[in-house]
């Protein structure tokens, strides 16, 4: 492998063709992120995975890696500027972990906690938003809905279907289904299909399933997101 | 219903990336987009249901509940609000028995605010069914009122409320002498492609949107792709509040801004073009359309250019109501029928455009620069100027001046200069390029207009010593929050959080802190943003905020805590379930910490 890229002084190999991103995770190294998910096209808009390369803040998971890039990942600015988008994303809609199913499997919870989020910095929002429990396998909480597409992705791009779509705009923006009713029960998501279980936070939920993993016996009760992310998230599928 | 739909579709060849269109015909019909009309017009274009409410969630000029069969909107820009807004809108909404933001019970009216209008020289402006309505007073709203009780159409009203003047008061190097129709396909065609491009750059013309990115260099790249089909995009999507020369350029310029795109094509061999047109300007359509027409008659668009062969045609886009779409990957976007959200870049338009194929997209300004070059050659246009901003700039300027209008100045003119021009005095400080751009004090007009210091897309809004600057800043950052396209993190949420932040210290609730909490806000919000909306959209709280610093300071509250919330206001939904209001069931939250 010539070509490299450096992140944080580390020489970092990369193939034509990688992002950042994809050239760090190859190399052991994490970038935090939300939005982004090795199977799916980039979508860049959580910007939590902003890192400096040459001095310019770029979406790592998006911006091709190339010969000469100077990266900043680790540094204190950016893990404190994350911790604030983080925390944007928590002030935004109805995020309360103790009473949602999902803690401790969160993707958003776990980046909090890797952020060192003891608060949430910025006066909440408390949107008024509703729950789709119409379909019979699969709930959804528009509270914890955090736009980042990944069910929209999963359904067009490994279940060939296309339930889900961001709609409004700015701070109005919502999850909305493909269905005359508007209702995820008229739609043709099946609980086997990806999209319902790519949710980084607890959105969109199976049914009946909740608690049959125990709080305190859940993926990030006992591993830091870095570790998890880089172990199922590795290329080479280690 | 369904047969208009039907026809509509098929006037459209059924092409997804129509939508905008004819959502905007449903909408002018129905004055909202029925349910029925969604599921139709999915199954004809062959588009999902959530791309059509997506699209109609996104552009303010769409609406899947009825609006009035009079829809009345009223420009929300600080020079509008300068003008005596505020209180006209009241005395409208009294008037016609509707209130801001609501339809009349009987359906007739609807009313609401609306983002600039790009009417700043003659408000205040607004709309009534997408088409625009000047100089309002009171007694024009009498008149407007009278004529929506009797349900007058709207082609029927008197003409006068709707004359838009070009208002051209200063012109200079392009606007002085303006091309004959074919002149520069000419001269472009007899000197040869690749030495016109040479003019071009020869010339160091840069886009005229206000990025400044080099004009021949986007064109030389373009023509370099792989990809044989390419399109040229004019930019008329003048959204920034304080702009609206291109407005002025489409109504008496159009010849030579078509001429332009199709120099444009020629060097860089596109055979289709768009002009992208702000829903706002709705009223410019018809005339394009038949200047277009006038020019494919005279063999200067269409099948075989001058009888050279040469192919390309242009189609008009209208907008529906949304500033991002300025941003070139989001305009593209629109072209294609969808939100209006920025792409990742790289790849850049030029690469990888409408379509996916490569694609120019520049400002009106640029291509009617570009045809006047390619008749005058480049130095003609580079001996003025300075060495980084070569030629003339055209302004829009307005706010507190006597003669608000278009101005064409070289690059390098001091700002005090326009202001002398224009008729300024008593001046405060003044806006340059828009609630994007940069405020300026009155300690700074020995700066110039250039790139490489005062840069702007045309917006000189101008506020004398009787204006408030944190009215300013206010106004702008809740233009932003309104148009954030809410794709991105720190711009979706960090334009709202701003807005609240500013106006809890407007408001009087900010106290020690507040301001650094506005302040390191404002940071993250400009480096972490998506795209250009996003990055600058806390330069209004920056750019006064380090020029005033003492004027926030000076709304905080002489308290050592900070409050997190108003309790008096926070209690007022108690009051009402508790029908009352006397004094004990109100709290005073803050006693003012003894000094």
């Amino acid at each position: 492998m010539s070509k490299t890229i450096t992140i944080d002084g580390k020489a970092i190999p990369f193939e034509d063709g990688q992002t950042i991103m994809e050239a760090a995770t190859a190399a052991d190294v994490y970038i935090p992120h939300l939005c982004h998910h090795p199977e799916f096209t980039p979508h860049g808009s959580c910007k939590l995975c902003t890192v400096k390369v040459n001095g310019r803040n770029c979406s790592a998971c998006t911006f091709p890696a190339a010969e000469g890039q100077d990266v900043l990942n680790n540094t204190q600015e950016l893990i404190d500027d994350r911790k604030k988008i983080t925390q944007m994303l928590f002030v935004e809609g109805n995020h309360f972990c103790p009473s949602c199913e999902k803690s401790g499997n969160c993707q958003l919870q776990a980046v909090a906690y890797h952020l060192n989020m003891l608060d949430n910095h910025f006066p909440l929002f408390y949107p008024k938003r509703e729950m789709d429990a119409s379909h019979p396998d699969v709930l959804i909480d528009h509270n914890r809905c955090i736009f980042c597409a990944l069910c929209v992705r999963a359904s067009q791009q490994h279940d060939g279907k296309d339930v889900f779509a961001i709609s409004g705009r700015g701070i109005n923006k919502h999850l909305i289904f493909n269905a005359e009713s508007g209702q995820l029960k008229d739609t043709d998501l099946d609980v086997n299909d990806k999209a319902a279980h790519i949710c980084p936070t607890g959105a969109i939920l199976i049914k009946r399933t909740g608690y049959q993993v125990p709080i305190g016996q859940r993926i990030y009760d006992h591993h830091e997101i870095d570790e998890i992310s880089l172990a199922t998230e590795h290329p080479h599928g280690e | 219903m369904q047969v208009f739909i039907e026809n509509l579709a098929a006037s459209h060849n059924y092409q997804p990336t129509r939508l905008l269109l004819i959502l905007r015909a449903i909408q002018a019909r129905y004055h909202y987009i029925p349910e029925p009309a969604i599921i139709q017009l999915a199954g004809l274009l062959n588009i999902p249901d959530t791309q059509i409410i997506g699209v109609i969630e996104f552009y303010s000029f769409f609406h899947q509940s009825p609006r009035g069969q009079y829809e009345l909107l009223v420009s929300d820009s600080i020079t509008d609000a300068m003008l005596g807004k505020h209180s006209l809108m009241n005395y409208l909404s009294e008037k016609l028995q509707v209130a801001i933001g609501a339809v009349r019970e009987d359906g007739v009216a609807s009313l609401d605010n609306t983002s600039c209008t790009g009417l700043c020289d003659q408000g205040p402006a607004g709309l009534v069914n997408g088409y625009p309505l000047t100089h309002l007073d009171r007694p024009r709203i009498d008149l407007i009122t009278g004529l929506i009780n009797q349900q007058k159409p709207v082609d029927e009203w008197p003409r006068e409320l709707f004359q838009v003047e070009d208002n051209l008061i200063k012109s200079g190097l392009l606007l002085d002498q303006p091309i004959a129709q074919g002149e520069a396909l000419n001269a472009t065609f007899e000197r040869g492609v690749k030495p016109t491009l040479a003019e071009i750059s020869q010339s160091g013309l840069r886009g005229r949107g206000g990025a400044g990115f080099k004009t021949a260099m986007k064109w030389q790249f373009c023509s370099e792709e792989a990809e044989s089909v390419r399109y040229v995009v004019c930019n008329a999507d003048e959204g920034e509040p304080g702009t609206f020369k291109d407005r002025v350029l489409l109504n008496s310029y159009a010849e030579q801004v078509f001429e332009g795109m199709t120099v444009c094509a020629a060097i860089i061999g596109a055979t289709q073009g768009f002009l992208y047109l702000r829903g706002e300007y709705l009223f410019l359509y018809d005339k394009l359309q038949a200047i277009l027409n006038r020019r494919r008659e005279a063999g200067l668009l269409g099948d075989n250019i001058l009888g050279k062969g040469f192919v390309f045609d242009i189609e008009i886009c209208l907008g529906a109501g949304a500033y991002i779409c300025g941003e070139e990957s989001a305009l593209i976007e629109s072209l294609e029928g969808k939100m209006g959200i920025p792409r990742n870049r790289p790849p850049y338009p030029v690469t990888q455009g409408y379509l996916g194929k490569p694609t120019v997209v520049n400002n009106v300004e640029t291509f009617m620069a570009a045809a006047s070059i390619a008749v005058n050659g480049g130095d003609w246009f580079a001996a003025i100027g300075t060495d980084k901003s070569k030629g003339t700039k055209i302004l829009s300027i307005c706010g507190d001046c006597a003669k608000p209008g278009i101005y064409e100045y070289p690059f390098g003119t001091t700002i005090q200069t326009i202001l002398d021009e224009c008729g300024a005095s008593d001046v405060l400080g003044v806006q340059i390029g828009g609630p994007s751009g940069t405020f300026i004090s009155n300690q700074e007009f020995d700066r110039k207009l250039a790139f490489e210091d005062l840069a702007t897309g045309g917006s000189f809004i101008i506020f004398n010593n009787s204006r408030n600057i944190l009215d300013i800043a206010h106004n702008f950052t809740h233009f932003f929050a309104h148009e954030s396209c809410g794709f991105c993190t720190p711009c979706r949420v960090g334009t709202s959080l701003l807005k609240n932040q500013l106006d809890k210290i407007v408001d009087g609730h900010g106290s020690a802190g507040d301001v650094v909490a506005l302040e390191e806000l404002c940071q993250l919000v400009k480096n972490y943003s998506h795209c250009g909306l996003g990055q600058t959209a806390a330069n209004p709280i920056l750019t006064t905020l380090e020029r005033y610093p003492e004027l926030y300071q000076s709304k905080l509250k002489k308290i050592s805590y900070e409050p997190g919330f108003d309790l008096d206001s926070a209690l007022e939904t108690a009051r009402q379930m508790a029908n009352r209001n006397d004094a004990a069931a109100h709290l005073a939250q803050i006693g003012e910490d003894n000094e």
